[in-house]
């Protein structure tokens, strides 16, 4: 049964990938239409994933709260919040609270979330000067300065004209959009390969068989 | 068909074709490949893990599935599946998060399927697999006091991330905890340059499969990126030498 099961996942899973890949490149209405089809399906089923992704945090933290671990009040003060949203987005009447929950707590949570990455990423920077002194890492970190100098306006001279007009152009335009670029083929040429396996059937994730 | 889509087609039939022969070729000579530090330091950790009971966490990142960026968690999913084989067995399961719904119910589903290839006496906790937020960073947020308190030993972020990976990184180091990482996203490749010793760069993240399962047809995949590089790398080259000469 378990077989039949898994067979059944990677016909699926594969019939569905070939029609969508075909019917982005082939113009055939029949095609399309089901290509169309298809990705409605997907939005659909992503929408129920995210709601048992949400169930799954429900769960986690009321399994802290159960075993009453250290931190559990963080997650009464989570599910209460979950809780909260969940009625402010189901009833009509709630609306605009949800203004206040985006814009009153989830912003600046995020933005002050944001501010302690800038200082971990300048402490990591002078830690990276500490524990892996090569070459690597001081052209880096050597470069990270030179853009900073070029980026930013400084009080009383304003903008250096060497750095700011041609060297940072040069680097940030030149030098690293090519790696960039080159990065970002070699990441495209992974996609085709990762989806090729899967639209064979080597890898599936999905079906509990792989 | 366009030009283009006749192109991206016959580019796809081609990787097709090479992936099927080179994967014949490598079961009768197996190709090497050359040695990729994060990836020995990934079998070693899953190693440790099983041997000092603590817990190993792979994160996979906010990509969904239905984007290109989805790609990279489907190749951290060879890696859970592969990871959890190994450690099912030890006393602390492994963990694996994601921000993303979908790919959180793939992860529950691999991490299962590994459970009971090699656990089936023991029970599985679906909260093995987590979704602890919905945008980068309160998936961070979330993951954060994981790190922290789940006496896990190594992390393995694979997936697409944002700047925001620095947290994670910056959490595990707090704890003494190993991090190998990779990723599609340039910010968070530049970022993770300066936090974490191992970290896969570009095309490397899809070598997961190649070095940890050594099937022939991921040892294949991973020469069909090479070949159609350097068919890339002629192509603009010789684009540039028609435009010089002035035939383009």
């Amino acid at each position: 049964m378990k077989r039949i099961y898994a067979g059944a996942n990677t016909v699926i899973a594969i019939s569905a990938g070939i029609i969508v890949l075909l019917g982005y490149f082939i113009d055939q209405p029949v095609l399309v239409g089901f290509r169309s089809i298809l990705l409605r399906w997907a939005v659909i089923l992503a929408g129920v994933a995210l709601l048992v992704g949400i169930w799954n945090l429900f769960s986690v933290h009321l399994q802290k709260i159960r075993e009453r671990r250290p931190d559990s009040v963080n997650s009464v003060v989570l599910l209460f919040f979950v809780l909260i949203t969940a009625i402010a987005s189901i009833t009509p009447d709630l609306q605009p609270f949800q203004g206040v929950l985006l814009n009153g707590i989830m912003i600046p949570v995020e933005v002050s979330l944001i501010a302690v990455l800038a200082v971990t990423l300048v402490y990591a920077s002078v830690r990276l000067l500490r524990t892996r002194i090569n070459l690597s890492s001081i052209l880096f970190l050597v470069t990270a300065l030179l853009i900073m100098l070029g980026t930013g306006p400084f009080p009383g001279i304003g903008q250096l004209p060497f750095i700011s007009d041609w060297l940072r152009p040069f680097i940030s335009q030149a030098l690293a959009l090519g790696g960039a670029r080159g990065i970002l083929i070699g990441v495209a040429l992974g996609t085709l390969t990762t989806g090729l396996r899967i639209l064979s059937g080597v890898d599936r994730p999905y079906g509990g068989a792989s | 068909m366009t030009f283009t889509g006749i192109l991206g087609l016959g580019i796809i039939v081609l990787a097709a074709i090479l992936m099927v022969v080179l994967a014949f070729i490598h079961r009768r000579s197996p190709f090497s490949f050359r040695n990729i530090l994060a990836f020995s330091r990934i079998r070693r950790s899953a190693s440790l893990v099983v041997e000092d009971g603590t817990r190993l966490h792979v994160s996979l990142g906010n990509g969904s599935v239905l984007t290109p960026a989805g790609a990279s968690a489907l190749a951290g999913l060879i890696l859970v599946r592969k990871l959890g084989e190994i450690t099912s067995i030890s006393d602390r399961p492994p963990l694996a998060t994601t921000g993303n719904g979908l790919v959180n119910l793939l992860s529950q589903d691999t991490l299962r399927g590994a459970h009971n290839s090699v656990a089936v006496e023991q029970f599985f906790d679906m909260n093995n697999a987590r979704m602890p937020g919905t945008t980068p960073l309160s998936y961070a947020a979330g993951v954060m006091p994981s790190i922290r308190d789940e006496n896990i030993s190594a992390n393995i972020l694979i997936g697409n991330f944002g700047p925001e990976v620095g947290l994670l990184t910056e959490a595990a180091d707090r704890q003494n905890a190993a991090v190998v990482a990779a990723t599609d996203n340039l910010t968070a490749q530049a970022v993770l340059l300066v936090t974490s010793p191992d970290t896969l760069i570009g095309e490397e993240l899809f070598a997961a499969g190649a070095y940890v399962q050594s099937s022939p047809t991921h040892s294949a995949s991973l020469l069909v990126q090479d070949i159609l590089r350097w068919l890339i790398i002629i192509a603009l080259l010789a684009g540039a030498g028609l435009k010089m000469a002035g035939l383009l």
